[in-house]
């Protein structure tokens, strides 16, 4: 059991760490765009037709897929981690975890899902 | 055998009291970098926040136009901005701390003298700018 638990471990840690990394690259540049400078009117926003035709090249499913399935394992460590330390909740550490990568695997199902539905 | 051998510990009944001193749940809040720990690894919970609104916005782009119209127009609300403007800065934050972590992780050496911790972080900030930039201009494009 605790031989299985560090397999797992170092398979999370290293999705925990990649979903970092991209997390930190592309998030911020997303959030500007789509969130602030769209909404606010700062910039023009894209039109549908062009957003399509970006989502329709393989190569952007791909990175809309990564960019939102990794991040969510990243979520996970460090959320399941916030709780487990910060507030203490050690009592609940298994259903914790259960949640935390069950959403992060949800997450990506519907990433997976929308993307190969979208065209 | 050995006649120098200590006598065995006596049996007592009370066990020693381990030495356990008791965490409070908000250790956190009384100081400023233990804080900064915290709000670190929360700026997760807006990185998933930004993933949940990323997949609501494809699915409007799935389910045509006028379902595309909507979810701008909700992205516009007071409530929508101020979300993002919060997720923005956390996921800021994320950014500078995950960069800043680089030199402490890869400790490189040249000629026996440890690289300056700028000079590992540099690039990853010249970095995020060229794939900011790029992805503007594939969007705005």
């Amino acid at each position: 059991m605790s031989r299985q638990k560090t397999s797992n471990e170092a398979v999370l840690w290293m999705l925990f760490s990649a979903g970092g990394v991209i997390a930190a690259f592309l998030v911020p540049v997303h959030i500007l765009l789509f969130g602030l400078a769209f909404p606010l009117g700062w910039l023009q926003a894209p039109s549908y037709e062009h957003l399509m035709q970006l989502v329709r090249m393989p190569v952007v499913r791909i990175y809309l897929f990564l960019l939102c399935s990794v991040p969510l394992f990243h979520w996970a460590h460090r959320f399941r981690y916030t709780l487990y330390d910060g507030l203490q909740v050690k009592h609940l550490n298994e259903v914790i975890f259960t949640l935390c990568y069950g959403g992060a695997l949800l997450g990506t199902a519907v990433a997976g899902y929308l993307l190969w539905r979208i065209a | 055998m050995n006649s120098t051998a200590k006598p065995l510990a006596a049996y007592t009944e009370f066990h020693p009291r381990w030495y356990r001193p008791r965490v409070s749940v908000y250790w956190w809040l009384g100081e400023w970098r233990y804080l900064r720990f915290i709000l670190r690894e929360l700026s997760s919970v807006f990185v998933a926040a930004f993933v949940i609104v990323t997949l609501l916005g494809l699915r409007a782009l799935r389910n045509g136009p006028e379902a595309y119209a909507r979810f701008q127009h909700r992205l516009q609300t007071p409530t929508a901005i101020v979300l993002s403007t919060i997720s923005f800065f956390f996921v800021l934050f994320h950014t500078i701390t995950w960069f800043n972590l680089a030199p402490r992780a890869m400790a490189i050496r040249v000629g026996g003298k440890r690289l300056p911790d700028f000079v590992i972080a540099a690039p990853n900030y010249a970095l995020w700018l060229l794939i900011s930039v790029a992805v503007g201009w594939l969007v705005l494009r």
